[in-house]
């Protein structure tokens, strides 16, 4: 990956994400930390692809991020979590196989769409598993925090 | 007796409001059983008793006889708003506002909509389809026409909402007609790929407040509302993509 790619990529995904949220309507005060952990999910995702980890590996890993990061900033906004995670999960999506699986199955490709219809399936379940883990790591920080204090 | 049943009363009205309005525009259950609970905690009730669902809530105080319901009839998405309760407690925690100012402002914030300008909505609809398809598709030359179609797509989708408001069919519909926008500017000579064209324009419509509050739900042990919300993000992709193939068919 070139480094312009990389600059594209980056502009990309912070201007959707923060586009995302003004669709939702979320405070302006979250848009910028909603959008920055929208790049970092979307990133985690790319170079664990890149490095050989897996689409599946790689969605599971940017929710974990994204979970964990939104939470950091709800803490540092004092605002409602979803806010974050909500627009930050858009770029991981699997918006390309869903269209393909519609695609193959509008043209009666069945065998083919099944493929697709797996990967969707697969990416869905690695993002849910993701906040699941996202949220293992939230309470267990919130529990050493606490008893920090 | 009675200054205490009126101040019983007014605490179930402020928790039941800001219930009602933080599921209205798409908080997840937790969320609202948590801040109903502080709500009646920090107004001076002993203990609270809730039920709370995506169709309805259910609450009394105190355990004593008569607890309020307060059914919720329609669902929006505007996150705002339940920043704004979150602030509003917040600030009735630590003493800012008393507990009448809260439900005034409760019911103030219930008939306000403030939502960004029409023109920056469109715009930003425009800002999640070329951007996302630039980067899921690393195709730059169909940037600029995907942002239009995506932006004519959610048009359609925030007409139709306003005026029929069944939110299934404006998906359907928009869907329909970013298909019809993107074989016909590929017609045109204005893109290159129809696949591309729809999948970043497509994206605005991704139901991503619904599949965000299943997950959580459905974890937090809530399992009436998680897998009702998961039903509500299955129809809507459904939609969509009922949409898409429905065009398809004609290509």
């Amino acid at each position: 990956m070139s480094l312009t790619e990389f600059l594209i990529e980056v502009a990309g995904n912070y201007v959707a994400t923060i586009g995302f949220g003004i669709l939702l309507n979320i405070p302006r005060r979250a848009l910028n930390y909603a959008g920055w952990i929208g790049v970092m999910g979307y990133f985690v995702y790319k170079f664990i692809v890149i490095w050989g980890g897996g689409y599946v590996v790689g969605n599971m890993m940017g929710a974990v991020l994204i979970g964990v990061a939104s939470l950091q900033a709800a803490r540092i906004k004092k605002m409602p979590m979803i806010l974050f995670n909500i627009p930050a999960l858009v770029p991981l999506v699997p918006g390309g196989q869903a269209y393909q699986m519609i695609k193959y199955f509008a043209l009666g490709e069945n065998s083919t769409a099944f493929v697709f219809l797996i990967q969707v399936v697969m990416i869905s379940g690695a993002i849910a598993f993701g906040f699941l883990l996202s949220e293992l790591v939230n309470r267990v920080q919130q529990r050493v925090w606490r008893h920090r204090r | 007796m009675s200054s205490q049943k009126k101040r019983d009363q007014l605490i179930l009205h402020t928790a039941l409001t800001a219930g009602r309005i933080m599921i209205e525009n798409g908080s997840e259950v937790e969320r609202v059983e948590d801040t109903m609970e502080r709500i009646a905690h920090n107004a001076g009730a002993k203990t609270s008793q809730l039920f709370v669902m995506i169709t309805g809530i259910l609450m009394a105080i105190n355990g004593e006889v008569g607890a309020q319901i307060e059914p919720v009839k329609r669902r929006t998405f505007d996150l705002e708003k339940i920043s704004v309760v979150n602030d509003l407690s917040r600030q009735f925690a630590v003493h800012k506002i008393t507990l009448q100012e809260f439900s005034n402002r409760l019911g103030h914030l219930d008939k306000s909509t403030k939502y960004f300008p029409f023109w920056l909505q469109l715009l930003s609809a425009a800002m999640v389809s070329g951007p996302l398809e630039v980067v899921f598709r690393h195709n730059l030359p169909d940037f600029w026409i995907t942002c239009v179609v995506g932006a004519l797509g959610w048009l359609v989708f925030y007409l139709l909402n306003k005026f029929i408001q069944i939110r299934f069919l404006s998906e359907f519909a928009a869907a329909a007609t970013i298909g019809v926008l993107a074989i016909w500017s590929v017609h045109l000579g204005l893109g290159n790929s129809v696949d591309d064209i729809i999948i970043g324009s497509v994206m605005p419509l991704v139901p991503g407040v619904p599949i965000t509050n299943s997950v959580r739900d459905i974890l937090a042990g809530n399992l009436v509302s998680g897998p009702a919300r998961g039903v509500e993000a299955l129809v809507s992709a459904a939609a969509i993509g009922f949409g898409i193939a429905m065009v398809l068919q004609f290509l």
